[in-house]
C-alpha cells in the first residue's frame, strides 16, 4: 500500500499544498515566485468584480450543465435498469464508451457539427429551415452542450449503480399499496437513488467549473471560465501566484462539494438501513 | 420498458454517438469538407502517415502511456490489495478518489509549480510521473472492486491444505485476479494516451516531448482539417478496442 499512498502524497497532495502556499507570495520580476515578498494581494485581486464575474459565470455554466446532464442521464439510467437483465451490461458499456475516449476529440467533433459551414447548419439551410447559418458555435450554448455531452455518461453510471443497489421490492410494495407510477417514482425511487444523483451531480459540476478544453475550443476565446483564466495566468501572463490563488479557490470549492456529496450519500445510505 | 423511456434511451445514444460517427465518416470523405461528399478515400490517412510531427507525437504518447501503465498497474494493484485488507478509512478513500475528480488544469499547474520548485527537468519522464497519479486511482478502483467480490474461502482452503501464504498468493489469488489487473492496465493505457492538459504542462518545451493529444490540440487551433478527422478516428478506434477488451476481461474475472 505504501508506494501508492506515497506517490499520491508526493505528486498530488504536496503539489496542491504548494499551490495554497504560492497564493501568498508576489510574482517574481521575470515570472516565477518572489519568495521574499509575502502578500495578501492575490486574494484581494481574486475578489475583484472582474474575476468574481468569471467565477460566477463558470458556476452558472457548470450548474446548467449539471442539471441538463441529470435530466438526460437519469431517465437513460432508469431505462437501462428496466431493460432485460442480459442487455443491461452491454447498454451501460455503450453509454460509458465515449467517456473513455479522447476528451479533446469528443469536443472537437462538436466544432465540426456546429460551425457555420458545419453539418447542422448546412443541413438546416439545405432543408430551407434557416436562411443564414445559426450562431451555434463560440458561445455559451456550445460550451454547455459540450460539457453535457462529455459528462452525461458519468451521470448514467452513477445513477444506474444506485438503482442497482436499491431494493426492487420497495417500489413494488408502493405500487401494490395503490400508489401510481409517478408517485412511486417521486416518493420511493428518486429519494432512494439520491446518492447516485449527488455523486453524478458533484462530478459534473466540479469537472465543468474547472474545465479548460471545452470553453477554450467551443467558447472560442469569447467566453472565459476559471480554467482558462488559470491557464492564461500560467502560460500567458506568467503570474503564477495569481494562477495558484485561483486554483486554490477551485480546490476549495471542489472539497466543499465532495464533502456535501459524502453527507448526502451517508444520509441516503442511512435511510436504506 | 415504457415506450417513452425507450425513445429517451435511443435519443441519448444518438446524442452520444452522432458526433463520433460524423467524424469517422468525414475522415473518409474525399472532398474533406462536411458540405459535400466526394466519395470514399483514404487520402487523409495517407497524409497523416506522411506527417513526421504526428508520427513522432504518436511515438511519444505510446512511450508515455506504456511506462505510466506499467508503473501504475504495479503500484495500483499493491494499493488495492492493501486497501481491502486494511481497516476502512475515509481519509484514504478521499485520497484515492481525489485524482479522478480534481480538475486536470489544477493538477497540471500544481505539478508544473512543484517540478519547477525542485528544479526537476521536464520531458517525457515528467509526464509519466504525472500520469501515474491519476492512473493509480483508476487501477486501484478496478482491482479493488474485483477483490471485494473475491471468494476468500478459496485462500483459506489452500492454506488449510498446507500451502504457504506466498504459494497461495501465486497459485490461487493472483491468477484469479489477473484478468482484472490486465483490464485495469488497459484502462490506464487508454487514459494516459488520451490525456492532454497535464501532459501539456509537464512536458517542457519542444517537439521531442510533444504527445499526440498536444499535437492534435495544435492542429485544432490551426483550424478544422480532414487530417484531424483521420487522426481522431484512429485514436478513438484504439480507445474503443482497449476499453472493449478491458470490459471483457473484467467480466470474465467476475464470472
Amino acid at each position: 500500500m505504501a508506494p501508492g499512498v506515497l506517490w499520491l502524497l508526493g505528486l498530488m497532495v504536496v503539489p496542491c499544498l504548494l499551490i495554497f502556499l504560492l497564493a501568498f507570495f508576489e510574482r517574481g520580476t521575470y515570472g516565477g515566485i518572489d519568495w521574499n515578498a509575502p502578500t495578501l494581494e492575490n486574494l484581494k485581486r481574486a475578489a475583484d468584480p472582474l474575476y468574481l464575474t468569471i467565477f460566477w459565470d463558470s458556476a452558472r455554466i457548470a450548474l446548467l450543465a449539471t442539471i441538463l446532464a441529470l435530466l438526460i442521464g437519469y431517465p437513460a439510467a432508469y431505462a437501462i435498469s428496466k431493460a432485460q437483465e442480459k442487455h443491461q451490461t452491454a447498454l451501460l458499456f455503450l453509454a460509458m464508451l465515449p467517456f473513455w475516449t479522447n476528451y479533446l476529440i469528443r469536443t472537437y467533433a462538436w466544432i465540426v457539427l456546429l460551425n457555420p459551414a458545419g453539418l447542422i447548419n448546412t443541413q438546416l439551410m439545405y432543408l430551407g429551415l434557416v436562411k443564414e447559418p445559426l450562431p451555434l458555435l463560440y458561445n455559451e450554448f456550445a460550451v454547455v452542450l459540450g460539457l453535457v455531452y462529455n459528462y452525461t455518461p458519468f451521470v448514467i453510471l452513477a445513477v444506474f449503480s444506485s438503482l442497482q443497489r436499491m431494493d426492487p421490492s420497495l417500489p413494488e410494495a408502493s405500487r401494490d399499496l395503490g400508489a401510481g407510477a409517478w408517485t412511486t417514482f417521486y416518493r420511493i425511487t428518486l429519494p432512494l437513488t439520491a446518492a447516485g444523483v449527488a455523486a453524478g451531480a458533484a462530478f459534473v459540476f466540479v469537472l465543468s467549473i474547472g474545465n479548460f478544453i471545452t470553453p477554450d475550443l467551443l467558447g472560442g476565446g469569447k467566453l472565459q471560465m476559471v480554467g482558462n483564466l488559470i491557464y492564461d495566468q500560467f502560460l500567458t501572463a506568467r503570474d503564477w501566484p495569481f494562477g495558484a490563488t485561483l486554483s486554490g479557490l477551485l480546490i476549495a470549492i471542489m472539497m466543499i462539494l465532495l464533502f456535501a456529496q459524502a453527507v448526502a450519500a451517508n444520509r441516503a445510505g442511512g435511510r436504506h438501513a | 420498458m415504457p415506450n417513452a423511456l425507450r425513445v429517451h434511451l435511443a435519443g441519448t445514444f444518438a446524442f452520444l454517438y452522432l458526433p463520433i460517427v460524423v467524424l469517422m465518416v468525414l475522415s473518409l470523405n474525399k472532398a474533406g469538407l462536411p458540405t459535400a461528399w466526394g466519395g470514399i478515400s483514404f487520402e487523409w490517412y495517407g497524409k497523416l502517415f506522411a506527417n513526421d510531427k504526428v508520427l513522432s507525437a504518436a511515438r511519444n504518447s505510446f512511450v508515455v502511456a506504456l511506462f505510466a501503465t506499467l508503473i501504475s498497474t504495479v503500484i495500483g494493484t499493491m494499493l488495492a490489495f492493501g486497501v481491502v485488507r486494511a481497516r476502512p478509512s475515509a481519509t484514504r478513500d478521499a485520497l484515492l478518489f481525489a485524482p479522478m475528480i480534481i480538475p486536470d488544469i489544477v493538477l497540471a499547474i500544481a505539478l508544473l509549480s512543484f517540478f519547477t520548485l525542485i528544479k526537476f527537468k521536464l520531458g517525457l519522464h515528467s509526464i509519466v510521473l504525472a500520469h501515474v497519479v491519476f492512473n493509480i486511482a483508476f487501477v486501484c478502483a478496478v482491482v479493488r472492486a474485483r477483490l471485494q467480490s473475491f471468494d476468500w474461502s478459496l485462500v483459506e482452503v489452500s492454506r488449510d491444505l498446507g500451502a504457504s501464504a506466498p504459494t497461495t498468493f501465486l497459485r490461487i489469488t493472483f491468477p484469479l485476479v489477473l484478468p482484472s489487473i490486465i483490464a485495469a492496465a488497459l484502462l490506464a493505457f487508454t487514459l494516459s494516451i488520451d490525456e492532454f492538459i497535464i501532459a501539456y504542462f509537464t512536458a517542457g518545451a519542444g517537439q521531442s516531448s510533444t504527445t499526440l493529444p498536444m499535437q492534435i490540440y495544435a492542429m485544432i487551433r490551426f483550424g478544422v482539417t480532414p487530417e484531424i478527422n483521420a487522426v481522431a478516428t484512429i485514436v478513438m478506434g484504439v480507445s474503443f478496442v482497449l476499453v472493449f477488451l478491458s470490459q471483457r476481461l473484467n467480466r470474465e474475472a467476475e464470472a
